[in-house]
């Protein structure tokens, strides 16, 4: 794999709950490593809410944020900022050729309009008819384009101006790790020289939890740390992108590295088989690890849910590593997620230093050396194993 | 080898299995001989009341167990079907043993309507329901099935256990072009040397009441409700939309040496896939039809070709008065004078517009086409729109040697795609 090229991170747009940009998310990480959790407004759920966001900063346009729904301004406004991070923002020549990997799920239901429905829907002589005739009258026309998948794809061309291709990739946990992965080959391969990678997800939403709630996998309050006690999938909403470049390009535009993404790697654990998760998790984990693990630390995604999470802690545990939950700070995003912990793995790879132990977070052991490299977990909730490894450039 | 490399020194990636499922029924010898005798698989919708509906016609499948159940219990039936006879057709690896990974196009999934009126029922409120009690109901009945059922992730992950296809499956859409992305995945990964082989699959049974009130209230469906047969009508001048419908194409592609080294008939090679998004509008195509321009010459470049080798164009034509003006334009820009010789036909016009499956199903009929000789109508082509003139192949089948087609995918949210599909080699 020598002719193989090396893929730099030039751009990083981060927003959450802990807020926007990677001054923001470094300062709260380090001073007071407290989650945001609201545990009252989707009682009795714990859900890690946006910070606020000025939109308009990032989606000038309000007739274009009107057509959104809050998933795709969240994850457009995410773009922006890596965009803006990359020293691209209004660049046409670049983004009109710039590789756009999305990792998305569905948008918010109209859920006044659901309720409305389901109340009188089994009082009908016939409910199908009913049904129709509500729903003809009660649906905004442009809702459905908030819902579908690939329009926050949509919307950052729109926005943005990244024009170069667009892919949407849908399949919970293991599309976010499938994005980066897919944008990591084909520079490496030499077929894309920059690519923009990522993904939002909106937790304030009860038909979101419904998913969850139905085989109750979202975690009620009071919030716990998830490696300690895998109780729930405390979702949180958020929005992460990374611009990832070919040194060639980006050494071009005068642009430096704020680190390198040296590997990406996706594999399905047949989940019916015990000990298939902590088996297939081990082995991507021990290839991102290599012989050298001097300065690595490992920044875990893990969702929350019962199970898969048991088995990643076996994993941490074993590996010996310094380990960090990064659903502890953040929430859980489904799909954001592996962005979103990518994010803030680059951010301390960049810092060349971990943050400060949760408390309650048995497993987190404080680091004071300093970090080179970090390896990303992201192992879904329900399926998929994903791994990543961001190093520092010197 | 030389031999299995292209002209930019890539494997080249041939097809060696395919398999499609449409409303004109299941199977490539079914479907191709109804599409090659023009007929249509468009027909009244019966799967719900379409009493106050201003379309009331559809190119449903609804012929089969899971007809008329969910949205991905349908259409992980139809994906199923076909990749079923793509493999079967390719001879590959074993029984529940693909060698290569799954790159799957699955249409939006949610919990339906069926479901959450019993989960309100369920939870019994007196007064209004709201969403919190679904979640009540949801936490204490034990539908957890449910929760996979309705994840995007499902379907391909139940093929992948089918079909025991390597790694992690992409589940993938970028609308009305999943199609053709879900090969573009596949021909990049075997071009990079990551597989020999993969498994891609289009599927779409999404066709619910909500569905379809969706794209009426978008305008983008047709409301010819009289005689369904005749109301998709690409290219047309008194076209008025697409038809909304189901289905799924399945292929398996490798490496030609791979295919080569295990003695596998070649069905045809995709020489080159190119793409371009549009940033103009949510629904609408750029009206100077550039990214369109931009995509197809990609997909030129890609393959190494000019626009004089390309034998038949397999229309995106969805009969929407935009799109097949727009894609007139982006044709006419691309192939110059000699656009109005060249035969372009549209598929949509007998099995509507399977959405999410579209891509993959025409890549079959592409690839039909160029083994048989002979090149799918365009039907309903009564009323000829002069400011677009085409050869559409007009309401009859016609025998031609083809052995170079672009086959075109566009879709909401700016997605372009196109293919270029070669016979196989000599």
């Amino acid at each position: 794999m020598s002719d193989r090229r090396d893929v730099w991170i030039t751009g990083i747009g981060l927003v959450s709950s802990l807020g926007e940009g990677l001054e923001a998310h470094w300062e709260a990480l380090s001073s007071a490593p407290k989650p945001v959790a609201d545990e009252t407004s989707f009682a009795p759920y714990v859900v890690h809410p946006l910070s606020k966001v000025d939109f308009d900063k990032q989606i000038p346009k309000k007739g274009d944020q009107r057509q959104m729904e809050p998933w795709q301004r969240i994850g457009t406004y995410a773009a922006g900022l890596a965009l803006a991070s990359a020293g691209l923002a209004g660049n046409k020549d670049i983004l009109s050729t710039t590789d756009m990997v999305v990792a998305a799920g569905g948008g918010e239901r109209d859920q006044s309009v659901d309720g409305a429905i389901l109340t009188d829907i089994e009082k009908q002589p016939n409910p199908d008819v009913f049904l129709t005739e509500q729903l003809q009258s009660n649906l905004r026309p442009t809702l459905f384009l908030a819902q579908l998948s690939n329009l926050l794809a949509g919307n950052i061309s729109i926005v943005h101006g990244v024009t170069g291709s667009s892919r949407t990739f849908m399949g919970e946990e293991s599309s976010g790790t499938d994005a980066v992965r897919i944008g990591w080959s084909r520079i490496t391969a030499g077929t894309s020289e920059i690519a923009l990678v990522g993904g939002a997800y909106n937790a304030e939403r009860r038909d979101m939890l419904l998913l969850f709630a139905l085989k109750r996998l979202a975690m009620h309050a009071p919030w716990a740390p998830v490696l300690a006690d895998p109780k729930g999938v405390p979702t949180g909403s958020a929005g992460a992108f990374l611009v990832l470049e070919s040194p060639e390009h980006a050494t071009a535009r005068g642009v430096k590295p704020i680190a390198k993404l040296s590997g990406v790697w996706s594999e399905r654990a047949r989940r019916a088989e015990p000990g298939a998760v902590e088996a297939v998790l081990e082995a991507l984990v021990n290839q991102a690890k290599g012989d050298d693990s001097t300065g690595t630390a490992i920044l875990s995604a893990a969702s929350g849910a019962p199970e898969p999470t048991q088995a990643e802690v076996a994993v941490l545990a074993r590996s010996g590593l310094p380990v960090r939950s990064v659903t502890d700070r953040v929430g859980h995003a489904l799909e954001a997620q592996m962005p979103v912990a990518l994010a803030l793995a680059t951010l301390a790879v960049s810092e060349g230093q971990l943050y400060a132990p949760l408390t309650g977070e048995t497993l987190e052991k404080p680091f004071d050396g300093p970090l080179s490299r970090a390896i990303v977990t992201a192992v879904g909730h329900w399926r998929g194993e994903g791994v990543a490894l961001v190093e520092r450039v010197d | 080898m030389a031999s299995y490399t292209d002209k930019a020194g890539r494997p080249i990636v041939v097809v060696t299995g395919m398999g499609m499922v449409t409303s004109l029924g299941q199977g490539k010898a079914d479907n191709w001989a109804k599409l090659t005798a023009g007929k249509s698989g468009i027909h009244r919708i019966t799967r719900f009341p379409v009493d106050s509906m201003k379309t009331t016609i559809a190119g449903t499948v609804d012929y089969l167990p899971e007809s008329g159940r969910t949205a991905p219990d349908l259409s992980e039936e139809l994906a199923q079907i076909a990749a079923e006879e793509a493999i079967g057709e390719s001879g590959i690896g074993a029984k529940g043993d693909f060698p290569g990974p799954l790159f799957c196009a699955v249409p939006p999934i949610e919990l339906e309507w069926p479901q959450r009126r019993i989960l309100a029922q369920e939870a019994a409120a007196n007064g209004p329901i709201s969403y919190d009690d679904l979640l009540r109901a949801a936490e204490a009945n034990g539908h957890d099935a449910w929760h996979e059922r309705f994840l995007y992730g499902s379907i391909a992950d139940h093929l992948a256990d089918r079909f025991g296809t390597r790694g992690q499956p992409i589940s993938l859409s970028t609308a009305c072009a999943s199609g053709n992305t879900s090969i573009q995945l596949a021909v990049e990964a075997i071009r990079r040397g990551e597989c020999d082989a993969a498994l891609s699959i289009a599927t779409d049974g999404s066709v619910t009441a909500e569905a379809l009130i969706r794209f009426s209230l978008l305008s983008a469906l047709s409301a010819n409700n009289e005689v369904p047969e005749a109301a998709s009508r690409p290219f047309a001048k008194n076209r008025d939309g697409f038809i909304i419908a189901e289905g799924a194409g399945a292929l398996v592609l490798e490496s030609m040496e791979h295919a080569v080294a295990r003695g596998a008939k070649i069905l045809g090679v995709v020489e080159g896939v190119g793409e371009m998004a549009d940033s103009f509008h949510r629904t609408r195509s750029s009206p100077d039809a550039k990214p369109v321009i931009g995509c197809m010459r990609n997909a030129l470049a890609d393959a190494g070709v000019e626009p004089e080798e390309i034998d038949y164009i397999n229309a995106h034509g969805t009969s929407t008065p935009e799109n097949d003006r727009m894609e007139f334009t982006g044709m006419s820009v691309v192939f110059g004078e000699r656009l109005p010789s060249i035969p372009i036909s549209s598929n949509k016009s007998m099995i509507g517009h399977t959405l999410t499956a579209a891509g993959a199903i025409e890549a079959v009929i592409s690839l039909l086409t160029i083994q048989n000789g002979r090149i799918p109508p365009t039907i309903n082509y009564e009323t000829p729109d002069p400011a677009i003139p085409l050869d559409v192949v007009p309401n009859v089948a016609r025998d031609a040697k083809v052995n170079r087609v672009m086959s075109n995918s566009f879709g909401f949210g700016g997605q372009n795609v196109c293919l270029i599909l070669k016979g196989a080699p000599a």
